[in-house]
């Protein structure tokens, strides 16, 4: 469910980083005001371990394919949701860095996709009531099982919601829902049951290291801290929760609206066609920089008279700058360990 | 070699990459750069791959500066081009104007598009992996500091990077040993889902403890110091300029067509 950075335009993702980054300083804020020192290296180790664990293969009976823990549950379930988040990001931002697993642009949309449900949603919402009368295994399962598959669901249509709103693919949102939609669904399901399975076993050997399993803890309080009452009602955290849904959702939209469509741009460069206007001053400035010149002739590839002309000069010009370029670097490097070796 | 073992080879040759490599430039000018370059390049229209691949040189030139591998970065990328591919797989169904026409083949609309959404995959993912090859994660954690990001945050993130190749090997002694027991089995078995990973996760919570315990006998006072970097105020200050210059005027003017046609004329 990582998304490129291709998937995305520079609005939807800035507006993703800008839903994220409060997500990240409400977490920090609360994993302050614990004030427990201990917990930094913990949510490293964590993130650690997570990423470790998400490269272990279970085998998924009858099917003949493999699947892999959910790290937004499991790091909620062991350090509660903020602490959970701070690490299920530390955990995105190596896997983005390191494995090009997901963009450094599109980072937002994934932090909020992967990191923000699994965690809050699926430790506020799900994991804390099942377990508001206390922990049970069957509680632990069905906590997990409901959490990741509900979590996974809205990742995925969050997913499709990103990649239309940034005009990437030309299927329809029912269409592409459809697709995204079942496949989580199932990967939720098996990704719920790995979970459970640890989490249960950490229920037997370390209980005490599950979220509220001393008497229930409060958001952003000490876990084990029994009887006292979390500053968020339940009925606050889910209207919270709507109205925090229904800001993205209009920004979203609002995101989508503004975008500037490559097609419109494309129609209006390529096709010559006078309904459509090309939107930016990236583009003003390049069409007027083209007529002062009077170097580029008319270079619309459809219906142009000059269209092998106009393709005949890129790729002449785009060899020329590539050597160049190549050229350059080369000389550069080779002066560079020069000077480094006289060094 | 497996998914574990890939992940350890990553981290130690991009590690044994940066060995005695310094720079003068500030780490944030990298990361600022970079992400200039990622905006410009998702920026451009669905089908305006023309432009795009003027984008090109900003990766050749660091990529040769650098000394990178073309195979190593190849690897890299290769899940990115597939996931780009299936994202736009269906693009050439549903657009099907004609946009070109090589001899009586036409190229349409959603094959231009299909096709500048791996690009953009491919040049995003692989300034991703120059700035990683540049600067490393002591880098990006030290530019996050530069720009306020709670310290909190950025400790943990250095800590989850240093432990990351423990655990990793944990995991990967864990499933040889397992592997070893259960020939051929693909995966672990459903009966020891729960035990397998709640050991290792038990033994890291352990290793907290004791990570925490030796940090505090070392002086920790809530700020884990990261590497330090040397850099020139001036040279990073006109790096970012000329970069964002660059890239911006890449972005704006078809640099490929205006150059071709400059030949030609000449």
């Amino acid at each position: 469910m990582h998304m490129a950075d291709a998937l995305v335009t520079p609005v939807v993702a800035g507006t993703m980083y800008a839903c994220s980054g409060a997500a990240m300083a409400y977490s920090i804020r609360k994993v302050r005001l614990e004030n427990d020192a201990r917990k930094i290296p913990v949510i490293g180790v964590m993130g650690a371990f997570v990423f470790a664990a998400q490269m272990i293969n279970f085998s998924i009976p009858g099917t003949g394919s493999s699947g892999h823990l959910c790290g937004g549950m499991l790091l909620s379930a062991v350090l509660g949701p903020e602490a959970g988040f701070l690490a299920m990001i530390g955990v995105l931002l190596v896997q983005c860095l390191m494995f090009a697993d997901g963009g450094l642009l599109a980072l937002g949309c994934n932090i909020w996709n992967m990191a923000f449900y699994g965690c809050f949603i699926g430790a506020m919402v799900i994991w804390r009531q099942i377990m508001k009368r206390g922990i049970s295994k069957r509680k632990i399962a069905a906590a997990s099982v409901l959490g990741c598959m509900a979590t996974l669901q809205l990742g995925a249509f969050s997913v499709t919601l990103e990649t239309l709103a940034s005009g990437v693919t030309e299927l329809p949102f029912a269409a592409f829902a459809a697709v995204m939609q079942p496949i989580h669904l199932a990967i939720g399901l098996v990704e719920g049951l790995i979970t459970a399975a640890v989490l249960c076993f950490i229920y037997e050997a370390r209980p005490e290291l599950l979220w509220g399993h001393t008497g229930w803890a409060g958001c952003g309080q000490k876990q084990g801290e029994e009887g006292k009452k979390g500053r968020f009602t339940y009925k606050g955290t889910v209207a919270a929760l709507l109205a925090a849904a229904a800001v993205t959702g209009g920004l979203l939209s609002l995101a989508a609206s503004s975008d500037p469509d490559g097609l419109e741009w494309s129609m209006e460069r390529v096709a010559e066609t006078s309904e459509l206007e090309a939107e930016g001053r990236a583009y003003e400035m390049a069409g007027r920089v083209q007529e002062t010149t009077a170097v580029l002739p008319d270079y619309a590839w459809k219906n142009s008279e000059s269209a092998a002309g106009t393709a005949f000069s890129g790729i002449v010009g785009g060899a020329a700058v590539i050597l160049l370029c190549v050229g350059c670097s080369f000389l550069f490097r080779f002066f560079r360990n020069r000077a480094a070796k006289n060094e | 070699m497996n998914k574990l073992g890939r992940a350890i080879h990553n981290i130690h040759a991009a590690d044994a990459g940066r060995q005695g490599r310094a720079g003068a430039v500030h780490p944030l000018a990298r990361l600022l750069v970079a992400l200039w370059y990622a905006v410009a390049v998702v920026s451009f229209g669905r089908y305006d791959i023309a432009g795009l691949s003027g984008m090109l040189p900003y990766l050749l030139i660091f990529g040769i500066w650098d000394g990178i591998s073309v195979k190593d970065m190849a690897g890299r990328i290769f899940p990115v081009l597939v996931l780009t591919g299936i994202a736009g797989a269906a693009n050439p169904f549903l657009d099907r104007e004609v946009y070109w026409r090589i001899g009586q083949n036409g190229v349409t609309g959603g094959m231009i598009s299909m096709a500048t959404l791996m690009l953009k995959g491919i040049f995003c993912a692989a300034s991703s992996y120059l700035l990683m090859w540049e600067i490393g994660m002591e880098g990006i954690c030290y530019s996050l500091r530069c720009l306020h990001v709670p310290k909190e945050f950025v400790t943990a993130l250095l800590l989850i990077y240093r432990y990351l190749i423990v655990l990793l090997k944990e995991a990967e002694r864990m499933m040889q040993a397992y592997k070893l027991r259960a020939p051929g089995q693909r995966g672990i078995h459903i009966k020891a889902w729960g035990a397998f990973v709640g050991q290792l996760l038990l033994r890291s919570i352990d290793r907290a403890e004791t990570v925490y315990e030796s940090m505090l006998l070392r002086g920790y006072h809530g700020e884990f110091a990261g590497k330090y970097f040397r850099w020139e105020k001036g040279i990073s200050i006109s790096y970012v300029l000329l970069w964002g210059m660059a890239i911006a005027c890449f972005r704006a003017v078809p640099v490929f067509e205006l150059t071709g046609n400059l030949l030609q004329r000449i």
